[in-house]
């Protein structure tokens, strides 16, 4: 099956209302072309879901500053003073989640799991509204799944049928988003024929990814 | 940097031993490396996804895919390795780091610390800081003594919201070394040029002083 498409064709896939997880550590592995393209939908009431709100200039950063978002699941905002802004006047929910935690969500939803139990964040604001759970003498907060209806994520290569190679720093949170969204949509700076990947070298299997785009940035 | 903040960044560099996995924060951690003995292999890990985290890039020579966690374009040695986020906070909270160095905004003599935000001021995040403080073996507090109004950093008991509760073991400032003991907050080092009264002056906190004090 063949998997890259233009943006155009995939329009259809984002509506008013949906959570979105985007992969990438500021604007390293970030998929920089979707995003630009996502600015010019207008979407309104989005869930976002990322590691932090990049720079308020460029892709991440500038959608997650631009757009109509009802709330971002993150672990830090603090390079994006727009971001910051709206929360503080209201415009915006920032759910703080420590990053180990958050990525642990995310492998959950993707992994099956119901939860996992983590000693971060005990006794501190990252406790409140969790559920906390006694385990062999110690205490644990229980970090339940989060999923999303589209995934955007950044690799490095992928061959026409969806495998993906990362390349370096660029992994972060991809690899595990790709396997926790409905629908996967994967930018990526090569795209190669099927059989030209060596099989050892694959780090996200076809059966994740749905859709291929071609970056605009090599 | 300032000699303040380079002071405090060379005494923490001795803290480190030769075979050590360490990850430096964001600020005079990160300048920890800096002042690593020559003798000694040290092991950076980077909690965006790598381990073997070398000096930062040189102009020209920045890989867009090469990051440290603050986003700078960093370097890695030849036996480092990449992952992803999962990995690298196993790598984290499962106790494979032998220390962390973090900066602070309060830290207090029962090993509280808060480093990710001012309630109605500066809400940045905690990013990694809360698995890291939970997670790595030994945990240091690098932290200017006092704020630029001179109150004491170094409280009684942190007043902003924690990033952990009791996990740092070791504080350093421009001015004390400290360590968290089960007693309380023990003064183990002063600077050349300070004295214990001048420290103690400008110490919320209760310390225990050392029988044996030492210079730094």
């Amino acid at each position: 099956m063949d998997k890259v498409v233009n943006l155009e064709s995939i329009d259809n896939l984002f509506y008013d209302g949906m959570s979105i997880m985007i992969g990438g550590f500021l604007d390293c592995g970030t998929a920089e072309t979707v995003l630009e393209y996502l600015n010019k939908l207008n979407l309104k009431d989005l869930t976002i879901i990322v590691n932090d709100a990049g720079y308020n200039y460029k892709s991440k950063g500038k959608f997650l500053a631009n757009s109509n978002i009802n709330k971002i699941i993150t672990s830090h905002i603090g390079t994006n003073p727009d971001v910051g802004d709206k929360m503080n006047n209201g415009l915006l929910d920032i759910d703080l989640i420590p990053q180990g935690t958050l990525v642990e969500q995310i492998r959950c939803k993707g992994a099956g799991l119901g939860g996992v139990l983590t000693p971060t964040g005990i006794g501190t604001k990252a406790e409140e509204g969790m559920e906390k759970i006694k385990h062999d003498g110690k205490e644990y907060i229980l970090a339940t799944p989060i999923g999303a209806d589209v995934a955007v994520i950044k690799a490095w290569k992928a061959d026409r049928s969806g495998n993906l190679i990362y390349r370096y720093s660029a992994r972060n949170f991809n690899p595990i988003m790709a396997m926790a969204a409905n629908k996967v949509i994967v930018e990526v700076e090569e795209i190669v024929d099927n059989g030209d990947l060596d099989n050892n070298n694959i780090m996200t299997s076809n059966i994740f990814t749905d859709y291929i785009i071609q970056s605009d940035n090599k | 940097m300032s000699q303040t903040k380079k002071k405090i960044a060379q005494r923490i560099a001795q803290e480190i031993k030769d075979g050590d996995v360490v990850n430096l924060g964001i600020g005079i951690p990160t300048s920890v490396c800096d002042y690593i003995p020559e003798n000694i292999e040290v092991t950076i890990h980077s909690e965006n996804g790598l381990i073997g985290l070398d000096k930062e890039a040189e102009k020209g020579f920045e890989d867009k895919d090469i990051i440290n966690a603050s986003g700078r374009h960093a370097t890695i040695k030849n036996t480092g390795s990449f992952f992803d986020t999962a990995m690298s906070f196993n790598i984290i909270r499962g106790g494979h780091l032998d220390m962390t160095v973090l900066g602070a905004l309060q830290v207090d003599g029962k090993g509280n610390i808060a480093n990710w935000m001012i309630p109605g001021k500066l809400v940045p995040g905690m990013g990694g800081a809360m698995d890291l403080t939970v997670g790595a073996k030994r945990v240091i507090c690098a932290i200017t003594h006092q704020t630029k109004s001179g109150s004491s950093k170094i409280k009684k008991e942190c007043n902003l919201p924690l990033t952990a509760k009791g996990e740092v073991d070791l504080i350093v400032t421009e001015l004390a070394v400290m360590e968290v003991t089960e007693e309380g907050l023990l003064l183990k080092e002063i600077a050349k040029g300070t004295t214990v009264k001048e420290v103690v002056k400008k110490t919320e906190a209760e310390l225990i002083i050392s029988d044996n004090i030492k210079e730094f």
